[in-house]
C-alpha cells in the first residue's frame, strides 16, 4: 500500500533528535537555570554526606574542653561548641543522617502510600473506601503531633522518627497516586492494553503506574525537604538523634542555651538546614514545570 | 443462518448500567450475527448503544454495567458464561479490537516496539528476534514505511494515521477471527479515513478476518461493509445487506439518516434532519423509541413496541408500517373513506 509524504515526514525528522518523554523532561530541567542551581545544592550536599569521614576536618565526637563555644577561626571555620567539638565537622557528619532520613522517610512513604493509592484507585468500590479513610483519618491529626505520638509510644530514637515521619507523609502520597490512577485508568492505552488480554497486574504495573508516578515524583522532592525538617523538629524535642549521633535537628536542641553567648553554633547547622531544604523545593519546583504536560511550548 | 458459519452470534442481548439514579438499560434485546470473513457495519447516533454492545462482547464493560439478559456465542462458545481466564487468553489472540482515539490509545511511556512486543507476549511466547521479525512484518503489512525505525519511536512521534495503523498492527498481530473497530476513523482527516478503510479492507482479505465496524459515518459503511445493523436508542432497528440499504431503507429512521447524509450534487444548503432528540435510555417503558419523532406514527406505535419483521429482501425492520396486518387495515380504511 501506498503512504502519502506527510505519513513518513514525522518520523524522519525523528531519527534526527531521538526523544524518549524522559529526556525531553530533562531537556526543559535543563533550560531552567534556577532548578539546576536547586539540583547542584543538593547534589553538593549529598557528596558531602557520602565523603564526610575524609572531609571532616576534625572527629565530631571528640571533645575539647579547652576550647569551648570558640567563634569561627582558621582553625574551626564554624567555631567549636559547648563541648568544644567542631561545627563544621558536625555539620558534615549530620548531613549524613539528616540526607539519609529525608530519603527513608520519602522512600517508605512513596513505597507504602502507593501500593495503597494505586490498589484504591484501580479497584474502586469497598477497597477504595477502607484506604480512602484510613488516610482521612491520619490527615485528620496535625502531622507533627501525630508524628511526636508516633515515636513518644515506639520510644525516641531516630529510627522512631524516621518511620513516624514516613507514616505521616503515606497520605499525601496515597491520595495524590489514587487521583492521578482514577484518571490514568480511563485512558484508552488501558483498555486498549485490555483488550489485548493483558492481566490485571501487568496492566497495573506496566501502564497504570509509570504513567502516574510523575507528580509523586515532584511531591516526592518536596516532601524531602519537608522530612529533613520535621526530623530536624523531632530531634529539637528530643525524640530523633540520641547522642553520640548528631543531625542539624539536635545540634539546634543542644546549642539553644548558648544562643546569645555563641550565635554561631546555631547559626550554621540552621543556614545546612535551609539551604538543603531550599535546594530540595527548587529542584522539585523544576521537576514539576518539566513533567508537566502544560508547561510544554 | 446457523451458527456454524457464524463466527459471532449475539442472542438477545441486554446490558444495563447501574447508576445512582437507577438501571438504565444501554442494550435492549440485541440479536445479529456475524458470518466468516464477512464485514458488518452497526450504525447508530451516539448514546445508540454501539459501544456497549462491542464492550459487552469485549466483556471489558465499565464497573457499572453488566450483561443482564441474553448470550454472546463465539464460535460456538458462551462468551458471557466464560470466566475471566477464558475471556482474557480470547481478547487479543480471537477477538481484538480498536479504538476511536489513535492518539490516546497507545501508552506514550513505551516505544512502539515495546508495545507490539508485549501484544505478542501476552499470548505467546517466542524469543525476542522472533517477536521483532513479527513486529516489522506487521508494520509493513499495515502500510508503515521504515517499520524497523519505526519499532524504536515513541508514539508521540507518529501522527494520528501513523498511530492507527500501529493500533491495527497491535490488535491483529495474533491474528484474531474478529476485529471489533469502535469508529476506528472518527478521529481521523477525510484522507488518512480512506487509507485506514482501505487497509481494514485489505485484511479483511487478505486475512479473512471478520470485523464489526461500529460507526454513525454511513459513508464508511457504504466504503467497506458487506451488512449492516442499523441502532436506534438500544434497539436494532433494521438489518440490511449494505445495497439493499442504501437503495430502499424501510425504517423511518434509517430513511432519515440517509436523507440527511450531505450530497456534494446538491445545492440545499441546508442539511436535513430529524427533528427532535436520542431519548434518555430508560424513559420510555413502552412503545416504538422512534414513534416520538416518527412521520408516520400511528396510534399502536405508541402502545406496543414492534418486533423486527423479516421481509422478502433478506432485510429486516422493526416498525409496524411492515406488519401485513397494518397495512390491510391502512388500506381497509383509505378504501373505506
Amino acid at each position: 500500500m501506498q503512504t502519502t509524504p506527510s505519513l513518513q515526514q514525522p518520523a524522519n525528522t525523528s531519527i534526527e533528535k531521538p526523544s524518549s518523554p524522559w529526556r525531553d523532561a530533562w531537556r526543559s530541567f535543563a533550560k531552567n537555570k534556577i532548578a539546576i542551581a536547586g539540583l547542584s545544592i543538593v547534589v553538593f550536599f549529598i557528596l558531602v554526606a557520602l565523603f564526610a569521614p575524609f572531609i571532616m576536618p576534625y572527629d565530631h565526637t571528640k571533645p575539647d574542653l579547652i576550647n569551648r563555644l570558640k567563634g569561627p577561626s582558621a582553625e574551626h571555620w564554624l567555631g567549636t561548641d559547648d563541648f568544644g567539638r567542631d561545627i563544621l565537622s558536625r555539620i558534615i557528619y549530620g548531613a549524613r543522617i539528616s540526607l539519609w532520613v529525608g530519603f527513608s522517610c520519602v522512600a517508605g512513604s512513596i513505597l507504602v502510600g502507593c501500593t495503597l493509592g494505586i490498589v484504591a484507585g484501580f479497584y474502586g468500590k469497598w477497597v477504595d473506601t477502607i484506604i480512602s479513610r484510613i488516610f482521612d483519618i491520619l490527615l485528620a491529626f496535625p502531622s507533627i503531633l501525630l508524628a511526636i505520638a508516633i515515636v513518644a509510644i515506639l520510644g525516641p530514637d531516630l529510627q522512631n522518627a524516621l518511620i513516624a515521619i514516613a507514616v505521616i507523609n503515606v497520605p499525601n502520597f496515597g491520595r495524590l497516586i489514587r487521583s492521578k490512577v482514577l484518571s490514568v485508568k480511563e485512558e484508552e492505552y488501558i483498555t486498549a492494553a485490555k483488550s489485548i488480554g493483558m492481566n490485571d497486574a501487568r496492566i497495573l504495573f506496566h501502564h497504570v503506574l509509570p504513567n502516574s508516578m510523575t507528580p509523586v515524583i515532584v511531591q516526592g522532592t518536596l516532601a524531602v525537604a519537608t522530612a529533613i525538617i520535621e526530623v530536624a523538629a523531632l530531634s529539637f524535642l528530643g525524640l530523633g538523634a540520641q547522642s553520640p549521633d548528631v543531625d542539624w535537628g539536635k545540634m539546634l536542641a543542644d546549642s539553644k542555651s548558648y544562643l546569645v553567648q555563641a550565635p554561631w553554633t546555631m547559626i550554621f547547622p540552621g543556614i545546612a538546614i535551609m539551604l538543603t531544604v531550599l535546594g530540595f523545593n527548587l529542584m522539585g519546583d523544576g521537576l514539576r514545570d518539566a513533567l508537566d504536560p502544560k508547561m510544554k511550548q | 443462518m446457523g451458527k456454524q458459519q457464524d463466527i459471532l452470534h449475539v442472542q438477545g442481548l441486554r446490558t444495563s448500567f447501574f447508576t445512582d439514579n437507577g438501571i438504565v438499560p444501554a442494550v435492549d434485546d440485541i440479536n445479529f450475527s456475524i458470518h466468516k470473513g464477512e464485514i458488518l457495519g452497526i450504525v447508530g447516533e451516539s448514546g445508540c448503544g454501539k459501544s456497549v454492545t462491542s464492550l459487552s462482547i469485549m466483556g471489558l464493560l465499565p464497573q457499572a454495567g453488566k450483561i443482564v439478559g441474553g448470550e454472546i456465542f463465539f464460535q460456538g462458545e458462551s462468551l458471557t458464561k466464560a470466566t475471566e481466564k477464558r475471556m482474557r487468553s480470547i481478547r487479543g489472540n480471537e477477538i481484538a479490537m480498536i479504538f476511536q482515539e489513535p492518539m490516546t490509545s497507545l501508552n506514550p511511556l513505551f516505544k512502539i516496539g515495546n508495545q507490539l512486543t508485549e501484544a505478542i507476549h501476552t499470548h505467546q511466547s517466542c524469543s525476542k528476534e522472533k517477536a521483532r521479525k513479527r513486529n516489522i512484518e506487521m508494520l509493513e503489512l499495515v502500510g508503515l514505511p521504515r517499520a524497523e525505525q519505526l519499532l524504536n519511536d515513541y508514539p508521540h512521534q507518529l501522527s494520528g494515521g501513523m498511530r492507527q495503523r500501529v493500533m491495527i498492527a497491535m490488535s491483529m498481530i495474533c491474528e484474531p477471527q474478529l476485529l471489533i473497530a469502535d469508529e476506528p476513523t472518527t478521529a481521523l482527516d477525510v484522507t488518512i479515513q480512506k487509507q485506514i478503510l482501505q487497509l481494514m479492507k485489505e485484511l479483511n482479505r487478505k486475512l479473512h478476518t471478520s470485523i464489526m465496524m461500529i460507526t454513525h459515518d454511513l459513508g464508511v459503511v457504504a466504503e467497506v461493509c458487506d451488512r449492516v445493523v442499523v441502532m436506534y436508542a438500544g434497539k436494532i432497528v433494521e438489518e440490511a445487506p449494505v445495497r439493499t440499504l442504501f437503495k430502499h431503507a424501510l425504517h423511518p429512521y434509517t430513511k432519515g439518516l440517509l436523507a440527511s447524509v450531505p450530497d456534494i450534487r446538491s445545492k440545499k444548503d441546508r442539511l436535513q434532519s430529524i427533528p427532535g432528540n436520542v431519548p434518555k435510555p430508560g424513559s420510555i417503558d413502552k412503545g416504538c423509541r422512534f414513534a416520538e419523532r416518527c412521520e408516520h406514527a400511528m396510534e399502536r406505535c405508541f402502545v406496543e413496541d414492534p418486533p423486527l419483521y423479516k421481509m422478502e429482501t433478506n432485510q429486516q425492520v422493526r416498525c409496524f408500517l411492515y406488519d401485513t396486518e397494518t397495512k390491510k387495515e391502512a388500506s381497509h380504511e383509505t378504501t373505506i373513506t
